[in-house]
């Protein structure tokens, strides 16, 4: 049977164990971001707009940060969360929740890099002209991310790429558990080792399609106004 | 708003992520890449949890991390086969208990034009040495797995040392047998793993060593003592599942429908293990 024929069979038959392998990569990569926005998007709001000694080592620092490797987060996770490690008591190694903190430890640079970049696109002009019109810090802060909304969201874009496709991270704190912590790509690791390629290509689609489908509803959102 | 309706489905999703554990706490297993690609631990666990058993996340990493996984009391339960190592693991005061479950053996597997004429030899050192003689490629594990252990030990016993167009893949057993098939060289397997996958490698077993290299799988419970994070009973309660005589019968049947042959033979016969497997 030619492989194309029976990764499609995998697509059909094989759904029953395929979905909930997307839904937990979903659930986990989506975490992450989330974690990742609720720090990043303040961080971002803060180096972009504050005036302190070390802005510029910190904005090139979360610039170089979006090139960490997701296995070495993983590994800096995992030292924190195995039970020899300072939050073993916790037991969350091996679990979902560990793979969205490590996740959100790649994420978080990007988003904190490409919202700084966003708000500092806007000009030093709107800032101050808010200041000026009596916006307090919260409102100042809230117009100006609803002014960056195309950066922020392609900064989500990107993220959200990222932690879709990252598999390093999630082998080493999730383990690969099946039923638990198993994700699209940690699953498609082990099946090509055990020689199932139809199965790890349907993986692969599945992810795929995935991927599409969420850049296709933050390209939603993003252009909804101004397309 | 939509803002809020996304928001809301986020937080529903994350939430839905992080939904506290069961009652009881799960077992860690740390064990070895071949009991997960032959398919044999998916399907041990599914029987265990058929069982009523506590959950057990089983994690497939070598010999050597399952070990190391052990000293560090991040693992309840390890099924490992490296003798050596494990007799020091229990020397070292990690282990409670250390008891026998089920063998096959290695495979010394090649291309089929064997460029180092080993189908005709007996033994597997002979083998080894007519390989290296030849300076044909040979894919190691090299990630200290127990499959890779024993290469070390067999290239030691034989006064090898690595040769020119010997290559460290430092990868899983499947992985590395994809390698060898890639690059049509010589590589070390456990019978196993080499059966299950032989359909999709161009790779034959070359020789039946005499006497064969023999490959024993042991489960070592973690010492609570040594280490206070240890789910002792979790630990005990799978051993003991894995050595119960319902489940040796049932490893014994493993993967005959489909291979024609045994993946594993059981060896748990209660009584401690013998001096040298």
């Amino acid at each position: 049977m030619s492989l194309a024929a029976e990764t499609a069979a995998q697509l059909g038959t094989g759904g029953s164990e395929l979905w909930p392998v997307g839904l937990l990569t979903l659930q986990v990569a989506s975490s992450g971001l989330l974690i990742a926005s609720a720090i990043g998007i303040p961080a971002g709001l803060g180096l972009a707009l504050g005036r302190f000694p070390g802005r510029r080592a910190l904005i090139g620092l979360a610039n170089a940060g979006m090139g960490i490797p997701p296995v070495l987060a993983g590994l800096l996770v995992a030292l924190l969360l195995w039970r020899s490690g300072p939050l073993g008591s916790l037991e969350l190694m091996y679990t979902p929740a560990a793979m969205a903190l490590a996740q959100a430890l790649i994420a978080t640079p990007v988003i904190v890099s490409l919202t700084a970049a966003g708000i500092l696109q806007l000009g030093d002009e709107l800032p101050d002209q808010l200041r000026a019109l009596g916006a307090s810090r919260w409102q100042q802060s809230w117009l100006l991310i609803k002014e960056a909304r195309l950066p922020l969201l392609a900064a989500a874009m990107a993220a959200a790429g990222r932690l879709l496709s990252e598999v390093g991270a999630s082998m080493m704190v999730g383990g690969n558990i099946r039923g638990e912590t198993r994700v699209l790509t940690t699953a498609m690791v082990m099946e090509v080792r055990q020689g199932n390629f139809a199965l790890a290509l349907a993986l692969g689609l599945l992810l795929l399609l995935l991927a599409l489908s969420i850049n296709g509803v933050l390209t939603w959102l993003q252009q909804r106004k101004t397309a | 708003m939509r803002w809020r309706a996304l928001t809301l489905a986020a937080t529903g999703l994350l939430l839905a992520c992080t939904r506290p554990e069961p009652a009881a706490r799960p077992v860690i297993l740390a064990t070895t890449t071949s009991f997960q690609d032959t398919g044999l631990l998916d399907a041990l666990l599914e029987r265990f949890a058929a069982e009523g058993g506590p959950k057990v996340k089983a994690v497939a990493v070598g010999t050597g991390e399952a070990l190391e996984m052990g000293r560090r009391g991040d693992a309840d339960v390890l099924v490992v086969h490296a003798p050596k190592a494990e007799q020091k693991f229990m020397d070292e005061g990690h282990g409670t208990r250390r008891r026998a479950l089920w063998h096959n053996d290695f495979v010394l597997v090649g291309p089929p034009s064997d460029p180092a004429k080993i189908r005709s030899l007996r033994s597997a050192a002979e083998a080894l040495a007519a390989i290296a003689k030849a300076d044909a490629l040979f894919v190691s594990r090299g990630d200290n797995s127990g499959t890779h252990i024993k290469e070390k030990e067999l290239f030691a016993a034989a006064n090898l040392v690595p040769w020119a167009h010997y290559l460290s893949a430092g990868q899983g057993m499947g992985e590395t047998l994809r390698i060898a098939s890639e690059k049509q060289a010589y590589c070390l397997s456990d019978r196993g793993t080499f059966l299950k996958l032989k359909s999709t490698l161009a790779l034959e077993q070359l020789m039946e060593s005499e006497p064969p290299v023999m490959n024993p799988y042991h489960v070592i419970e973690v010492s609570l003592a040594k280490h206070p994070k240890v789910n002792a009973a979790g630990a005990k309660a799978f051993a003991d599942f894995l050595v119960s005589g319902s489940t040796q019968s049932f490893v014994a049947r493993f993967g005959v429908d489909r291979f024609g042959q045994p993946l594993f033979f059981p060896d748990a016969s209660g009584g401690p293990v013998e001096p040298g497997r």
